[in-house]
């Protein structure tokens, strides 16, 4: 038994002999630490490198079976899905790995601000956390490009429409995107060999820097109200604390990194067996038009900023917007180094993370049910509640299935069905008159498009006939107040005033 | 740094042969050498760098021209006059793995006789696919709710112009139309938003600020849409 451990001791000696990377390996994880540290706030970062690890061993194992090439590649998915013994676990890891790991690099990024970490002497760990949300964000969104399906097909759709709008070498970005004239294999191999090859080699190698950074530098000391950071004194006194309080690492600290971790794998595990994987939706096969692309979760807000820019603000906010993002998180550590570490004292800090969370989520959560978008089925699918047909004439009953022909219901919902990018008619009656609801429906305006050539006179009279019947039961119907009025200024000989026409 | 270097060039040579300076002559040259290293693998890498950059920007580089050419679309007599219809056709360009995203669609509006409209599929905001509706007589997308009137012209919705519009030709009794490069707004805004009839990207390319029009009945349509 003896011999057993003294043959052990001795091969690890000859291996250390020659590597010495144990003893400076060991040295590291036993570094001392201020022990206020080590709490359950300092986990996220440790975790999203547990993640990016996992992200890395599932990405290797579904290579073994995809094939990058625009005719195979939604076909090795489903093969991967249906064929391969828990291919399907293996994407959905894959797939809720990717989403686990942008949440928690914005949580470990919400963190970091909050708690005032980017100052001096880490502005540089910032910087380069900065960059690796962005190669997070690449990785995404090429990963959604590999799920060649319908949505990653018109996704780079989308995405080179964007690129397309650069001001000068717009075409030339495009060409470059694509790699062709059309979305097709070359465009395929170029974002395979950016979501393998390119993304992931600088994103380890700025993991490796941004974590040799935290061990050079020290992990951010636990914020105090009222201690300012000052780079005359700062790594002094954070020396004097880590001497009086320091605790080593590895076993001390990081057992609260190793249970998050844990559970975050737990967590991405039961959402892949209990959810799935993500698709691939329909075939990449563009003349397949019936089809509402969507972008995946990350970028859903976006999706939802692109459908509210007006027109002409759209290029301008497309280019300036990411690059005064970007460059404001990039310059925030060179501005703002020194000072107040604690978000007691940061209220414009904490304002900042409040309005940004709820500002991505609102657009995210209206991405979910794209209310810009027609429903393109609503005019073959809902029925007009009967309630509205009750009692009505047959004018009016001819205009309910004008209404439904001309396909009004794709962007007007009458009893809460059909599209959302128009008002709801419900109630339409009683604030628009004969007069507006015409004129609206002729020559459009706000957002709706003019009908003058989709209607002949008589489907229009009865049209306006059937919505002069919306008042939601008993509503008033609109008035148009100037016209008693203009009726009462005219001439004596004019005709007394008519009586408000009644549709019932 | 260098203390002899306030002297004359004659005592500075006697100073390098002497035994006590024979150390610092090595080293000099050294460095010398270490430095033409350098300049030698910055020139292989500036002659590495050209075919690796004419590789890697050749997709940007290579002339358009060639990337739109004539397809038929089929014989006048399957699209109805009045009519829009969906039409499918193999890009000119692919390579042999591209598969089923070779096959692009695009809109024939036959107005009346030989007097066409062809629209890419793609809306001119982001290049989704958009769908015509034949009865309320528009194309909406579904991406962000872009509308466009049945001249192609924008009707509602994010879009900043008009459909995009493939230039076509009548030869031999079917419909042939320009085509090869997905339209996007770097291809086929030639500085002339108000127009829905644009000449194909490789004609812009090479000039891009002339009027774009071929034909005299594109001409003489294009005058008469609505902006």
């Amino acid at each position: 038994m003896a011999s057993l451990k003294k043959r052990a001791v001795d091969i690890y000696n000859w291996f250390e002999q020659r590597l010495g990377l144990a003893a400076p390996a060991i040295e590291a994880a036993e570094h001392q630490i201020p022990s206020n540290t080590s709490s359950w706030w300092y986990v996220f970062g440790s975790a999203a490198t547990v993640i990016l690890v996992l992200q890395v061993m599932t990405g290797i194992l579904l290579a073994l079976v995809y094939a990058p090439s625009a005719n195979h590649a939604w076909s090795s998915l489903e093969y991967l899905d249906h064929n391969i013994r828990l291919g399907w676990f293996l994407r959905a890891m894959h797939g809720w790995g990717s989403d686990f790991m942008i949440a928690v690099v914005l949580i470990h990024l919400m963190q970091v601000f909050l708690f005032g970490a980017y100052k001096f002497p880490r502005e540089l760990t910032w910087i380069i956390g900065v960059c690796l949300l962005l190669l997070t964000l690449g990785m995404a969104f090429t990963g959604q490009v590999l799920r060649f399906d319908q949505d990653a097909y018109w996704g780079l759709g989308i995405g080179a429409s964007i690129v397309s709008r650069v001001p000068f070498v717009g075409g030339a970005l495009v060409d470059l995107m694509l790699g062709g004239p059309i979305i097709a294999g070359p465009a395929l191999s170029r974002f395979f060999t950016l979501h393998v090859f390119v993304i992931p080699g600088t994103l380890l190698a700025l993991v490796g820097l941004h974590l040799w950074m935290v061990l050079r530098l020290g992990i951010n000391d636990w914020p105090m109200p009222g201690r300012l950071v000052n780079k005359k004194t700062y790594v002094q006194d954070y020396h004097k604390l880590t001497e009086k309080t320091g605790i080593p690492f590895v076993p001390d600290a990081v057992w609260k990194d190793a249970v998050f971790a844990a559970a975050i794998l737990l967590a991405i595990m039961a959402c892949a067996f209990w959810f799935g994987p993500f698709g691939p939706t329909g075939q990449p096969d563009p003349t397949i038009i019936q089809t509402a692309p969507k972008p995946d979760f990350a970028f859903l807000w976006i999706y939802a900023v692109l459908a509210y820019l007006p027109p002409s603000l759209e290029t301008p906010v497309l280019f300036i917007a990411p690059v005064l993002i970007i460059g404001g998180m990039l310059l925030l550590p060179l501005v703002s180094g020194e000072g107040e570490k604690h978000w007691s004292r940061r209220p414009v800090a904490v304002l900042m993370v409040a309005v940004i969370a709820v500002t991505l989520g609102a657009f995210t959560s209206l991405a979910m049910y794209t209310p810009w978008s027609p429903i393109m089925n609503a005019w073959t699918s809902d029925p007009i509640p009967l309630t509205d047909l009750k009692d009505r004439t047959p004018l009016e009953r001819e205009g309910a299935l004008v209404l439904q022909n001309k396909q009004c219901r794709n962007c007007h919902a009458i009893g809460g069905a059909g599209g959302m990018r128009g008002p709801a008619l419900d109630t339409v009656a009683s604030h628009m008159t004969e007069d507006q609801i015409i004129r609206q429906v002729l020559q459009g305006g706000g957002n709706m498009p003019a009908y003058g050539n989709a209607l002949n006179p008589a489907e229009t009279t009865a049209l306006v006939h059937f919505l002069l019947t919306l008042r939601s039961g008993n509503l008033p119907p609109a008035i148009d107040a100037s016209r008693k009025l203009a009726l009462t200024s005219e001439p004596p000989q004019a005709q007394p005033q008519p009586p408000v026409p009644n549709y019932h | 740094m260098n203390p002899s270097e306030p002297l004359s060039p004659s005592d500075q040579a006697t100073a390098a042969e002497s035994a006590a300076n024979a150390g610092n002559a090595g080293r000099s040259r050294r460095a010398f050498l270490f430095k033409l290293s350098l300049l030698l693998n910055g020139a292989v890498g500036a002659v590495l760098a050209v075919p690796i950059m004419g590789y890697l920007l050749g997709p940007a580089l290579k002339k358009s021209s060639n990337e739109d050419s004539w397809i038929r679309l089929g014989p006048l007599g399957d699209f109805p006059e009045g009519e829009t219809r969906l039409v499918n056709f193999r890009n000119p360009v692919t390579t042999p793995w591209d598969g089923q995203t070779g096959d692009i669609p695009c809109w024939v509006r036959r107005i009346s006789g030989n007097d066409f409209q062809v629209f890419a599929i793609n809306c001119a905001h982001l290049g989704c696919p958009v769908r015509w509706f034949a009865q309320s007589r528009l194309y909406l997308c579904p991406c962000h709710g872009g509308a466009y009137y049945e001249d192609g012209s924008r009707a509602s919705g994010p879009p900043e112009r008009g459909l995009f519009e493939y230039d076509h030709k009548i030869v031999a009794g079917s419909l042939m139309i320009s085509a090869g490069k997905m339209p996007t707004l770097a291809s086929r805004n030639c500085g002339q938003p108000k127009l829905t009839q644009i000449q194909p990207s490789s004609a812009i390319a090479r000039e891009p600020f002339t009027e774009p029009m071929h034909s005299e009945d594109a001409q003489s349509r294009s005058s008469s849409w609505p902006a």
